[in-house]
């Protein structure tokens, strides 16, 4: 199933000088092999086409379900030296969370039920 | 010692300018042993830099004096230590005047302040540059050399090393200029459990809590994106670390306050501002976040476990801030119908406006607020039938006098420009100065042996 982004994972974003970060977490453990596979530095870098000049980086944290991109040259500068209204990439997070991705039907359900607030994203493990 | 000895470190500011009732709450609804208060951002030195040019006696966060007379009695019946980098560029005007105000404050024993001096390297940078610290720019690599004569701060990130040794000798406050904000957190930690300077893991673990503490509300339900209308934010509780020796600790907050600390609270903050999550490098060591396992134990308690971390590098990290121009922001608010392509209009004549005053910009930016500013987006079809839209231009130039002449050109758009403006109240938009960020590596041995820790009672 094409879904949005928000029904798979949920994101923080900040700043690094004229770097943004945006961490974007699965909001339950099925979903994560899925980030992985669709979200690509290159899909990041054009659906941030409007803000992000530069390379984008990411970074897999497994034991987080999450993922770290850093969008390079996306703040104008950066700091006080920009002239952007969002010159923090504080909207970054959410902004991710309209791109597109693919996912299996039972997976976006279990999110689905995470965001409903039916059962926990992290369920206790079984250790 | 008992294995089950827990310390627990509670975060009372997250930023020069957060929530003051905060840290009032961590001290007051529930046992903390340590209040960890950070007010220092990347600029803020540089801010703070300006305003003891202008007074001697400035230069820290100001704030803090009087949260520290209005919890003096509880601090000291509490036993709760404070661990702060309020001292900014100026720790000692902070100490004195913290003792003066402290003069006419009854507490039933006069409180330890120690502060840490030696991490402004201002006043050293024609020696160090001189004697081949050429402070690169960690971005473009180019030397300090270029941009010297436009410096206002530069200060060392320095570690827990001046905060142990203040703690060893019973301080009740410790106030730093610019110690990294994790130390905050993880110098007690190392202080109480006595963990070995070199066991990487527990104070890599110490950093992630510091990592946590250093953003105040963000951590327990402040701009938490996860099911945001769910949580209850109007007196939150800030989050405490509740650390045990082994290195592993929980996550929380008062139970009788608002918030929330669960998995995607706390998951939410270890990847705010992160970069490569395996070097995350500090003074004290390089830590692994993505070592961390996050186990949400319900009731906002969120335990964290398993971190690594490895030997700390031989270089700190200089933050230095310099002069690099003038910049202003003005707008206006345009109403429909088309209010769209009324701002379009309008910003279309300000740019010719400019273009004949014949003015040297470095940058002019145009925002359609409402229309897709803040991720850059193209506007589709249905903006047409926005109601409104705010119209915001920005200006950069090295001079000051065209980013003046920008600041007057927006006001004529009201009578001289397209039809259904509103928003000008505020009169002109101000011109403010440029301070540029420029991040630098040093030799710790050129800096270490220039900390200094001197202690009070008052």
């Amino acid at each position: 199933m094409r879904v949005p982004l928000g029904r798979l994972a949920f994101a923080r974003s900040g700043d690094k000088g004229d770097t943004a970060n945006i961490g974007v977490i699965a909001l339950a453990p099925p979903a994560y092999e899925h980030l992985v596979r669709e979200l690509t530095a290159d899909r990041v870098k054009d659906h941030f086409a409007g803000v992000c000049r530069g390379q984008v980086e990411r970074f897999e944290l497994p034991n987080l379900f999450a993922l770290n991109f850093l969008l390079h040259e996306s703040l104008g500068g950066g700091g006080t030296v920009s002239l952007m209204l969002d010159a923090q990439g504080k909207t970054f997070g959410a902004g991710i969370l309209s791109l597109e991705v693919e996912a299996p039907d039972e997976v976006v359900e279990v999110c689905d039920r995470v965001l409903a607030g039916e059962i926990s994203g992290r369920p206790p493990s079984e250790e | 010692m008992s294995g089950d000895r827990v310390v627990r470190v509670g975060s009372g500011q997250g930023f020069w300018g957060d929530w003051q009732e905060a840290p009032k709450l961590q001290v007051r609804q529930g046992p903390i042993d340590y209040l960890m208060l950070d007010y220092l951002a990347e600029i803020t030195m540089s801010i703070m830099q300006k305003q003891r040019v202008k007074d001697p006696s400035a230069g820290y966060a100001r704030d803090f004096v009087p949260l520290i007379l209005d919890l003096a009695s509880d601090l000291v019946d509490g036993g709760v230590r404070v661990i702060t980098n309020a001292g900014g560029v100026n720790p000692r005007a902070c100490r004195d005047a913290l003792v003066s105000g402290l003069a006419d404050v009854e507490t039933s024993r006069p409180l330890r302040i120690a502060i840490v001096t030696g991490d402004d390297l201002m006043g050293r940078l024609d020696d160090l540059l001189a004697s081949g610290h050429e402070l690169r720019n960690m971005e473009t690599g180019a030397p300090l050399s270029d941009i010297q004569d436009r410096v206002y701060s530069a200060n060392a990130y320095i570690g827990m090393s001046p905060i142990l040794e203040a703690l060893a000798q019973d301080a009740d406050i410790v106030v730093t200029g610019r110690s990294t904000d994790t130390a905050l957190t993880y110098g007690p930690l190392v202080h109480e459990f006595g963990w070995a300077l070199d066991d990487w893991d527990r104070i890599a673990a110490g950093v992630v809590a510091g990592h946590i503490n250093e953003c105040g509300a963000q951590a327990a339900g402040g701009n938490t994106l996860f099911d945001w209308e769910g949580v209850d934010l109007e007196i939150p509780g800030y989050p405490i670390i509740e650390a045990q020796a082994d290195g592993s600790f929980v996550v929380t907050k008062h139970p009788d306050l608002g918030g929330r600390v669960t998995w995607a609270t706390v998951t939410e903050q270890l990847v705010y501002e992160m970069g490569d999550p395996e070097d995350y490098i500090t003074p004290d060591c390089v830590a692994d976040f993505g070592s961390a396992t996050v186990t949400d134990l319900g009731a906002d308690r969120v335990r964290i476990s398993g971190v690594r971390g490895g030997p700390r590098t031989d270089l700190l990290k200089v933050s230095i801030a310099y002069h690099a121009g003038y910049k202003s922001t003005g707008g206006l608010t345009y109403a429909g119908p088309d209010a769209l392509a009324k701002a379009r209009r309008a910003d279309e004549v300000l740019r010719a406006r400019l273009e004949q005053a014949d003015l040297d910009f470095d940058e002019v930016r145009t925002e359609f607020v409402g229309a897709g500013a803040c991720l850059g987006l193209e506007p589709g079809p249905s903006a047409a039938e926005l109601p409104e839209v705010g119209l915001r231009i920005g200006v950069r130039a090295a001079e000051r006098a065209p980013v003046e002449r920008f600041t007057r050109e927006i006001a004529p758009l009201i009578l001289a420009g397209p039809p259904t403006v509103t928003g000008f109240a505020g009169g002109r938009p101000r011109v403010q100065e440029v301070m540029a960020y420029w991040p630098a590596l040093i030799d710790r041995t050129a800096v270490e042996h220039e900390l200094v820790v001197e202690v009070t009672d008052a």
